[in-house]
């Protein structure tokens, strides 16, 4: 087995662990954390079922943003649908036999690296460029679309320029996931590809990419507006300061 | 502290977004709090020795206490969607001023101790120590927000910057570095009752003298009660509804309606103040205090129902944090929402055909009205979303012959705050105040220009305070703003004692219709 092979066999397995790992404690972390307060942002729904129609939307259509700037609302689905599409068309290097509606949208997926290159360009193109969004960038802010971008225009090579072994990248990823490893191809692009991989899988949950789980939990978005129909009684902390209080209280 | 020269800005024909100009609003700074105002609400007289020792684990509790702030902080993509959407910015340029500036100003502190990656690479990610410098800015800046939620309507995630505002408040005040005006005031709503420090014999005096002045003008008595058992609606109502203008013909338009529906209602001396700064300085404790007070005076005085009068962020406790504050209200009628805004009152009789009313009386005005962030952005009214654009509307279309709205980025939940919401109102910050009003005061100014808008509507004790005091910046009257429930006053047609019931109802379905 070669060095190649052992290396990025115990990198995937660290950069998943750490992903995961990660991100769930912060996950776990936003739902053990309470909402004391009924703070949804108007329009905000009067319902459970109303709420879940306004998160689908927020997650689809990124509503608000469409609402708020046409050029960042363009950019920004671009890029996020376009990602969407390369990623599930990516679960072909992960599944054997490949699901039928993965290997149907294919074709989708690989041209979807230009819509993504595309938003990413437009999102990296107003950082630079609009004063206030410069202004609000840290040096990370500008690397992370760097990131990204370059993960894609190794991808696009490999697509659109130089193949590469296909096949055996599929035995070395099944190999890893069932634990009986097969060597990983040796070609230079394709691992800057997966080595910018690792480093985003390494950096999502510390950074800003916490916004793919956060907004789960925005209580902003996710509050149903009825305070006054039911009593909104979520923190522990509250409801101490409150006994304290009432007790304390003239009659 | 003299304060400072200041030109007032240019009213262009269409909104612009201004280019950064860095600090320019660095020195705007409110009134620090003495050691004795702080004192009495359970903080630091003063910076204490190991402020950041301390600031730094408040931040930590806080993190803990409000998934609002901790989800926020880590959320934030820095997409810029923010950046011109709040009336402070807009007026001011002042890149701080931006929703998205502000919370990094939070942000940068709680990435470097709390985030791996700002302990490990805090240049990379922007992370910063805790400096006095840093202190200074938390105090100038978080003081120019207004808590108005406008950035968070527009924020993909919904990053609320008055969240991270009343964090950053908290954690000054916990330190020893309070605002002079909101403490005070809470101290004294927290003692005598109300944001003046009206005492119970000065308010029953005030309303002595208007029950004789409505007298006098409309020949009807028409009652403010103080104090009464039994009575079946406890008023909460700001106080500035006692003696400002235009505030109190607001109170006096309240009481005609209660008068002509014969609803026998009361204020209570102990509970005089619908305002609740605790909020503005993010102290749940001291929000919870004035709440409980709200609570007792409904229990003493055995009413049946709770009413709030026009104020915007009273109405944002009232209608979304009352109920777990003080609640539950078990005691009171549950055929009535708990708590009930005065206009879903008013609007309630109206379509109930209860209100005899003459839109003619109001002929000489033509109206718009401005939304109040925290009843915009932060409540609701009635039983449907949105209910809190249209029942005022509604109102003031049925008193009101004359009425038109501002441009539609403007009203609503993209409304602009007034300039001097979140504990702003304050003479030391009238430069802010001026510069806050601009997004605003340019809306008015298409009206007026182009449909011949003479008077401006609202239902916040706030806002009315602060275009009385900004309209004369931008060439207005003073009396161009107006409370909503004096347009309801004027158009309302009482009747002498004795020869009300029957008759009105007809009349009032044709004038309502
Ligand atoms: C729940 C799924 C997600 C939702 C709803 C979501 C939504 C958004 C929205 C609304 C924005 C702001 C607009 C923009 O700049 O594009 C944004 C920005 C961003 N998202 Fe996501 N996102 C999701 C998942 C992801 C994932 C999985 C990644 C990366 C691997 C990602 C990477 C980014 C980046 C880098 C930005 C900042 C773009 C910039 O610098 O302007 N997002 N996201
Ligand atoms: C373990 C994870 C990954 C592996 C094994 C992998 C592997 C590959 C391979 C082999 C190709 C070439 C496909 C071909 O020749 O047809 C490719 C293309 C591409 N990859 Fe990845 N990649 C991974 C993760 C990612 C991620 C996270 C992104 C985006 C942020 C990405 C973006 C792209 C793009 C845009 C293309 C070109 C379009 C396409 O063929 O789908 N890849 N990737
Ligand atoms: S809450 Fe209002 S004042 Fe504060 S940053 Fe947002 S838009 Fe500006
Ligand atoms: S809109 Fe929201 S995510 Fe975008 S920069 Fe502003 S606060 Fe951050």
């Amino acid at each position: 087995m070669s060095a190649l092979t052992i290396t990025f066999a115990i990198l995937f397995y660290l950069a998943t662990a750490c992903l995961v790992g990660f991100t769930a404690r912060k996950i776990w972390i936003y739902a053990k954390t309470p909402a004391p307060l009924k703070i949804p942002i108007t329009p905000a729904p009067t319902t459970r079922r109303g709420v879940a129609f306004r998160m689908l939307k927020e997650l689809t259509i990124f509503e608000s943003l469409f609402k708020s700037n046409k050029w960042t609302w363009l950019f920004g689905w671009l890029f996020h649908f376009g990602l969407l599409l390369v990623l599930l068309r990516h679960l072909r290097y992960f599944t054997d036999p490949v699901w039928a509606w993965v290997v149907f949208i294919q074709p989708f997926g690989k041209y979807a690296t230009f819509m993504l290159l595309a938003g990413l360009a437009g999102l990296w193109g107003r950082r630079l460029l609009v004063d206030r969004v410069r202004y609000i960038s840290a040096p990370s802010d500008h690397l992370m679309l760097l990131l990204l971008i370059a993960i894609g225009a190794t991808g696009a090579l490999m697509t659109f320029v130089k193949h590469t072994d296909i096949v055996a990248l599929k035995s070395f990823f099944i190999g890893l996931m069932t634990f009986s490893w097969s060597a990983m191809p040796n070609d230079l692009i394709l691992i800057v590809h997966l080595s910018l991989v690792i480093l985003l899988m390494l950096i999502f949950p510390f950074s800003k990419l916490l916004h793919a789980p956060g907004i789960f939990f925005s209580p902003t978005l996710n509050q149903v507006d009825n305070p006054r129909e039911r009593r909104h009684v979520a923190a522990d902390w509250t409801t101490k300061i409150e006994s304290s209080m009432k007790s304390t209280r003239a009659s | 502290m003299a304060v400072a020269e200041f030109d007032t800005p240019e009213l262009k024909e269409y909104p612009v977004i201004p280019h950064l100009q860095k600090d320019v609003m660095a020195h705007s700074r409110p009134f620090e709090a003495k050691a004795e105002l702080q004192e009495k609400l359970g903080f630091p007289g003063g910076l204490i020795d190991n402020w950041q020792q301390v600031a730094i684990e408040k931040m930590g509790e806080l993190n803990k206490k409000y998934r609002s702030l901790q989800v926020y902080l880590d959320s934030c993509v820095k997409c810029g969607a923010c950046t011109d959407k709040c009336h402070y910015y807009l007026g001011t340029s002042d890149p701080k001023n931006m929703p998205v500036a502000r919370q990094d100003l939070y942000r940068k502190i709680y990435r470097r101790y709390f985030t791996i990656s700002g302990k490990l690479f805090p240049k990379l990610v922007g992370a910063e120590d805790l400096t006095e410098e840093v202190l200074e800015d938390w105090y100038s800046y978080f003081h120019q927000c207004s808590q108005c939620r406008r950035c968070s309507v527009y924020c993909p995630y919904g990053i609320d910057t008055a969240e991270i505002s009343m964090a950053a408040r908290e954690v000054m005040d916990t330190v020893g570095k309070g605002q002079k005006y909101c403490n005070e005031i809470i101290g004294k709503a927290q003692t005598i009752g109300n944001n003046l420090g009206l005492p119970e014999p000065a308010l029953v005096n005030t309303l002595e003298g208007l029950e004789e002045d409505v007298e006098e003008e409309t020949g009807v008595k028409v009652r403010f009660p103080v104090d009464e058992k039994g009575a079946e609606v406890l008023l909460i109502t700001p106080s500035a509804d006692f003696f400002a203008e235009p505030h109190i013909d607001g109170l006096i338009g309240y009481a005609k309606v209660f008068h002509q529906a014969k609803i026998s209602w009361t204020l209570s001396s102990f509970a005089s103040e619908a305002a609740n700064f605790g909020m503005f300085i993010g102290s749940y404790e001291n929000m919870q205090k004035l709440a409980l007070r709200i609570r007792q005076a409904a229990i003493d005085l055995g009413v049946k129902r709770i009413v709030f009068g026009e104020c915007g962020h009273a109405w944002r406790v009232a209608y979304s944090f009352l109920n777990t504050l003080a609640g539950p209200f078990d005691f009171l009628d549950q055929n009535y929402p708990i708590p009930q805004h005065i206009c879903e009152v008013t609007h309630g009789l109206i379509e109930e055909g209860k209100l005899t009313l003459d839109p003619s009386r109001n002929d000489d005005m033509v109206v718009t009205y401005h939304d109040s962030c925290n009843v915009a952005r932060a409540s609701r009214m009635g039983d449907k979303p949105g209910g809190q654009f249209e029942i005022p509307r509604e109102i003031i279309k049925a008193v009101c012959n004359h009425y038109v709205d501002m441009p539609s980025h403007s009203i609503k939940e993209g409304t602009y705050c007034c300039g001097g919401g979140g504990g702003l109102l304050t003479d030391d910050l009238i430069e802010l105040r001026v510069k806050g009003a601009l997004p605003r005061m340019e809306a008015l100014k298409s009206v007026v220009d182009e449909y011949g808008v003479t008077h401006m509507a609202a239902i916040c004790a706030i806002c009315k305070s602060q275009f009385s005091k900004v309209f004369p910046y931008y060439n207005f009257s003073m009396d161009q703003i107006i409370s909503l429930h004096q347009l309801v006053s004027n158009a309302i047609v009482l009747q002498p004692e004795g020869n009300s019931s029957e008759g009105s109802d007809d009349e009032s379905q044709v004038e309502a219709a």
